[in-house]
């Protein structure tokens, strides 16, 4: 196996553990928008209270990626960050309201108007940024962004703007939300109210996924051929069985309140989906002009980031071990 | 982008100081038993906390914008300074792993354990630090590759990062980021205490903080006397813009403030020290010195900005050096530190000179540089996007980063100003 497809997988990594992480503290965001009733307020502690220590770490893993990809990637860097420009400027204006939303609420100390509407502005921003995310991931693969001689041929609006685009993107916001709710369930194990609140709405949230995703791979068809042939190589009907057994199995598991298992499949389920995306988008990282052996830059560096990699994560794994042991383990 | 990392440093900062600051205190806390030293590991740990969440969000903008804006940029180099840039992921991945492990952390962790995240977070936040100026140092001093045709090839990463910058910028970046906390911490306290001179809250955060800037502010004089010779060497453009130094000559004179005219190649209005330039710049009275007459025209950097942000930083860095001096002296002298209202107003008014002396040293390195992106392998128009309408994004990132300026300043204001720490804690005897 060469250097760049190693680095590839790594930063496909990355974007599975940002989608399972960071992208759980967005549903967790939407969640905390549209809680309502009684026990609305209780809900939205509660969605603080299990976002709030993790939810920077989870960040690091979008920065992770993005370091990655520029490091061994350059040109990919520069072509998607060229005709990508619109929507990745609003993923960010989205990230930094989310940032600055969850700072004034979390360390203001009145709870009045102000407040409030910072709650909204959160709630708001956790909607579009993942919508936004999706849509930039969809645009890579739909095959219209086109770049030669180091220009974005196809100006800024290619790709994102197409039906599949969009359909990655709410499919994105969808996959969010399920995951969000599910983790909840197993955060609110103390309050079982709560516990039936998150309950419903990861069975809601989850099983609209599937018609999402058959949706999504329809218009694949036309909006996206290269991942839709990549999606019916010979790989495909494997993962498919084992990715529709997980979310089943969530499903199920969430039905008879096993959470703890739920909360696995749900992992799992996201994990497939992404490593899907991955291998049928793979070798390219820009359909159809950039591909990894075309974007990487010198050995030396491909070498030394590997061994970075390495290392780093012997560092790094077992301290995140440690930090959701601390405040995601079973209590006493 | 400037204007992004102009914020951004200012987070940054914080976030290297904060957490030493703050570990101290609970080391303290740990060692003596006292509970203020806890409150006020906690307190400061908010303040970390707020202005770390503000600083990823405004690093996270930057990683982004390297890309958005300067695409030529990164293709060009990213394989080179890329190295530098996945070390400090990995810096401030620990960093949030051990933050998120330290706030949340004080009922669920031991003692030790809770402080050792402590100390793994101010690390972190010092390899950070580190890498990312390495990757600036490479900008000032290009290394570790070979250019044919154009393109770079024959890469040799760990040779960019040892590139003669860095080591000189990584030492005067982090003694400035500490120096200034310490300060700027020092300043609120100061304030404080000066409404209210007994609390024993403000005065033991008050001598923790003057103590991290005593200790730097000394050690970046010396620091700041190294780089300068080496920018004196490497970037002859740099230095005698930042000196307003037009004419090369032998034993010249150091310039301070005036008017500097780059038609007429004349500094107008200036304060002149005989040959101290020289002595500066090589350490000899009779040294012969670059001067902007040697470079061409195309290649100047904007002399008046440079020359002003020079003298600027050296002003503000002189002021807290005295300031320390100040603070050492009552020290050695065991006079109590809150006593001495003079002192107390001093500090409270330095405390922004800090960030100004990072704000101006930053303006120094970075249009010192110009035209060049790369110091002398690409200019900065090369890289800039092919993107029309560059000013909408630059006046909605405008507008976001002063949004987050005011909702930090804000949340700040009412996390520390209308709680009043200590005010029950009995007061110590002066």
């Amino acid at each position: 196996m060469t250097y760049e497809t190693v680095l590839g997988g790594a930063i496909l990594v990355a974007v599975i553990a940002y989608a399972l992480g960071g992208g759980a503290d967005f549903g967790g965001g939407m969640w905390d928008l549209l809680a309502t009733g009684t026990r609305a307020e209780r809900q939205r502690q509660a969605i603080e209270d299990a976002i709030g220590p993790i939810w920077e770490a989870n960040h690091v893993w979008l920065i992770l990626a993005l370091v990655l990809l520029f490091s061994a990637f350059p040109p990919a860097f520069a072509a998607i960050m060229t005709a990508l420009n619109i929507p990745l400027t609003i993923v960010l204006i989205g990230i930094v309201l989310r940032a600055a939303a969850f700072v004034f609420r979390k360390y203001d100390v009145h709870p009045d108007a102000v407040h409030r509407r910072w709650s909204t502005v959160f709630g708001i921003a956790s909607f579009l940024t993942p919508f936004f995310l999706g849509l930039c991931l969809g645009a890579l693969g739909s095959g219209e962004i086109r770049w030669q001689d180091g220009q974005a041929i196809t100006g800024f609006f290619a790709g994102w703007t197409r039906p599949f685009a969009v359909g990655c993107g709410l499919f994105a916001q969808g996959l969010f939300a399920f995951l969000a709710a599910t983790y909840l369930a197993v955060d609110t194990t103390a309050d079982p109210e709560l516990q039936d609140d998150f309950r419903r709405r990861a069975l809601l949230s989850g099983v609209s996924l599937a018609p999402a995703a058959a949706l999504v791979f329809w218009i694949s068809m036309n909006g996206a051929p290269d991942i839709f042939e990549g999606l019916t190589r010979w790989w495909a009907p494997i993962l498919l069985a084992l990715t529709s057994a997980c979310a089943i199995g969530a499903l199920i598991s969430l039905w008879v309140r096993s959470f703890r298992v739920a909360r696995l499949l749900a992992v799992g389920q996201v994990s497939l989906i992404l490593i899907g995306w991955g291998l049928a988008q793979y070798p390219y990282l820009l359909v159809p002009d950039i591909t990894l052996a075309s974007a990487a830059t010198a050995d030396a560096t491909l070498r030394m980031l590997t061994w970075t990699l390495v290392a780093g994560s012997l560092l790094l794994l077992p301290s995140f071990w440690y930090l959701f042991r601390v405040f995601k383990g079973r209590r006493p | 982008m400037a204007l992004s990392l102009g914020f951004h440093i200012i987070f940054a900062v914080i976030g290297i100081g904060m957490p030493v600051l703050m570990a101290i205190a609970e080391r303290r806390w740990l060692r003596t038993g006292d509970d203020v030293y806890l409150d006020l590991a906690k307190r400061w740990a908010k303040g970390t906390a707020i202005l770390f969440a503000v600083g990823a969000a405004s690093g996270t903008v930057l990683s982004f914008e390297l890309g958005l804006l300067w695409p030529g940029f990164m293709e060009f180099a990213g394989g080179i300074i890329g190295m530098p840039f996945s070390l400090e992921g990995f810096a401030f991945f620990s960093e949030a792993i051990f933050l998120g492990l330290y706030l949340y952390g004080w009922d669920r962790l031991s003692r030790r354990a809770h402080w050792l995240c402590g100390v793994l977070v101010a690390v972190s936040g010092l390899a950070s630090a580190v890498f990312v100026v390495i990757a600036n140092a490479w900008m000032n001093a290009p290394t570790g590759f070979e250019m044919i045709d154009g393109r770079i090839t024959a890469i040799d990463p760990i040779a960019a990062m040892r590139n003669p910058a860095s080591v000189q910028q990584v030492v005067h970046m982090v003694l400035a980021a500490y120096a200034t906390t310490g300060f700027a911490v020092a300043s609120v306290h100061a304030w404080f205490l000066l409404r209210n001179p007994d609390n024993a809250f403000h005065r033991r955060a008050l001598g923790i903080a003057v103590l991290l800037g005593v200790i730097c502010a000394p050690l970046q004089l010396l620091s700041g006397d190294r780089l300068a010779k080496m920018a004196a060497r490497l970037q002859p453009a740099k230095f005698a813009a930042m000196e307003a130094h037009y004419h090369t000559e032998s034993g010249a004179p150091l310039v301070l403030g005036g008017l500097p005219d780059s038609d007429a190649m004349e500094t107008r209005l200036a304060v002149r020290v005989p040959r101290m330039l020289s002595v500066l710049a090589h350490g000899d009275v009779s040294a012969e010195v670059t001067g902007l007459d040697s470079v061409p025209r195309d290649d100047w950097p904007n002399v008046a900005i440079v020359h002003w942000a020079f003298d600027t930083m050296v002003a503000c860095g002189t002021v807290l050096l005295v300031l320390a001096a100040w603070v050492a002296l009552r020290r050695l002298r065991r006079r109590d530190l809150a006593g001495s209202r003079p002192l107390l107003r001093s500090l409270l008014l330095a405390g922004p000179l800090g960030f100004i002396a990072i704000e101006t040293g930053w303006v120094v390195t970075e249009v010192g540089r110009q035209p060049w992106i790369i110091q002398g392998v690409m200019r900065t128009e090369q890289a800039v996007t092919p993107m029309p309408g560059l000013v909408v994004p630059f006046v909605l990132f405008a507008a976001l980063y002063i949004l987050l300026f005011v909702i930090l300043l804000f949340v700040l204001r009412r996390q520390f100003l209308e709680t009043v720490p200590g005010s029950e804690a009995e007061a110590i005897p002066a």
